[in-house]
């Protein structure tokens, strides 16, 4: 039944089964694929998954499900209410528990033979080693580029597989990279994008099913590297399109230049990975190209006031329909336009945007045309709903 | 004539079309043809210098162009073109790694 070398040898008689550990896995136990044999190997099996989010939730309840004895989790954040429309680890009751501790609670609900090994830290040049060499398996269910060079580095480093996904609206990436047997992360893309170039999810949003779709990829891909059957993504780049629904697959190939599993490895240690992706420089660029800004209380106190201010809405009307404060709507992309319908009497005018990052662009803009006396609300409408209007809903 | 798959995050600068169909007889060419029907998309995918951007990967079939002639690869009626940009999405903000920002 083994296409290939399974990552976990079969442990035989070293580890043995409970009667309701039988039970539990019937239907394993009668495929010939599996059978014993394989359910013991996933039992002997860890596997590590970074990140306990949109791909980690499908990843870590299956991995459960399907009898993998070690799961790690490696998450800092805690549960907020806006994780809830895909991270199905977590629930309604979770919210503002520490990820690591709800995700342990439910796997070892759905699976109490599972041992769940915590680690409540973010992932670091530092620790990387350390955490993920204890591991067959690493999975990548992260969501910034920083981490993902990271992990995919300490992977190669350390000669582990690690099983990709990543997410963006309606659209979906997996591939398993491991450079003992193929290509690795960098082989596909060197280098990252600048910061700010390309939106995060938490930017542009995502289809909350979609992880569902990506995250259980993952995890078939993970079983079927620890039982050593059928042919894992190594040198195959997955696409998943929910729209249209429909898969594609893209050759990759191990580039003999890659910095780190190339003939000649520059990067031969971990690196640090947040001035790797641009994003001090960006931030000392941002801060050297600041815009004025006006705290969300600042401003209230000058419409109570009565002072003339002209604020002005920069962001999509899907958006302005969720929640709004009664502002001139012009988004971002049509102001160039629409700059007329500003009101450049002179007055103040204040900008703001969901978070503060789309309207510090207007700011510039305006600026840039000429506007004087043009602030960025710091902190945007969810820093309203905070400070000012708890009635504004955060979205 | 060649046409050019547009994933999700490059579609707002084609007016949302997921497909172009575009003209010349090497990737190259058809790349420029998309950049001048929808001029947006170019320094989304070249740099200042005019290089594909690192983090881009365009594919003529199911082959990296990297691994054919790169901007010479020939192209044809009915090939198709497909930009492939990296993306990281995958959890909340920042939750498993350091935050970006």
């Amino acid at each position: 039944m083994q296409t290939r070398e399974p990552l976990v040898p079969s442990p035989n008689g070293a580890v043995k089964l409970s009667n309701d550990e039988i039970s539990r896995y019937s239907r394993h136990l009668i495929m010939p694929e599996v059978a014993l044999g394989g359910q013991k190997q996933l039992k002997q099996a860890k596997v590590l998954t970074i990140g306990t989010g949109g791909l980690g939730s499908p990843l870590a309840l299956y991995l459960a499900a399907a009898g993998i004895g070690t799961i790690g989790i490696v998450d800092f954040d805690v549960v907020d209410e806006s994780n809830l429309q895909r991270q199905i680890l977590h629930g309604t009751s979770d919210v503002g528990r520490p990820k690591v501790e709800s995700a342990r609670d439910r796997i070892k609900d759905i699976n109490p033979n599972v041992n769940v090994v915590v680690h409540e830290e973010a992932l670091t040049s530092e620790n990387a080693l350390d955490i993920l060499k204890d591991y067959d398996v690493i999975v990548d269910g992260t969501d910034n580029f920083p981490t993902r060079y990271l992990v995919n580095d300490a992977c190669v480093l350390l000669g582990k597989p690690n099983v990709y996904g990543s997410i963006f609206r309606f659209e979906g990436q997996a591939s398993v990279f491991w450079a003992e047997e193929g290509p690795c992360y960098r082989c596909l893309y060197p280098e990252p994008p600048p910061p700010g170039l390309v939106p995060s999810c938490a930017e542009g949003g995502v289809l909350g099913i979609l992880p569902g779709a990506i995250g259980t990829i993952q995890a078939t891909e993970t079983v079927k590297l620890i039982l050593g059957i059928g042919e894992p993504l190594i040198g195959r780049l997955m696409l998943y399109d929910a729209l249209g629904m429909n898969f594609r697959e893209m050759k990759l190939r191990k580039d003999p230049n890659c910095p780190v599993c190339g003939e000649n490895p520059t990067v031969t240690e971990l690196i640090d990975y947040q001035e790797f992706c641009g994003i001090p420089q960006a931030a000392a660029a941002e801060e050297k190209n600041g815009v004025p800004e006006i705290s969300v209380s600042d401003l209230k106190g000058k419409l109570d006031r009565g002072e003339d201010v002209f604020v002005l809405d920069v962001r999509e009307p899907h958006e302005y329909e969720v929640a709004n404060i009664g502002a001139k709507l012009i988004p971002l992309g049509e102001l160039p336009e629409r700059l007329v319908e500003v009101e450049n009497n002179g007055g103040e005018i204040a900008v703001y945007c969901r978070s503060g990052v789309r309207s510090a662009d207007a700011v510039r803009l305006m600026q840039d045309a000429g506007f004087g006396n043009v602030y960025n609300v710091e902190g945007g409408i969810l820093a309203w709903s905070d400070e000012v209007d708890p009635s504004i809903p955060k979205y | 004539m060649p046409k050019v798959r547009i994933p999700t995050p490059l579609r707002q600068y084609t007016g949302g079309d997921s497909e172009v169909e575009v003209g010349g007889d090497t990737a190259g060419a058809a790349l420029d043809d998309l950049t001048g029907q929808h001029p947006d998309l170019r320094q989304h995918l070249y740099t200042g210098d005019g290089k594909l951007r690192s983090f881009v990967n365009v594919y003529k079939g199911d082959e990296d162009i990297r691994y054919l002639d790169g901007s010479d690869t020939q192209v044809s009626d009915g090939d198709e073109l497909s930009i492939i940009p990296s993306i990281a999405g995958g959890s909340a903000k920042g939750s498993a790694g350091r935050r970006c920002r």
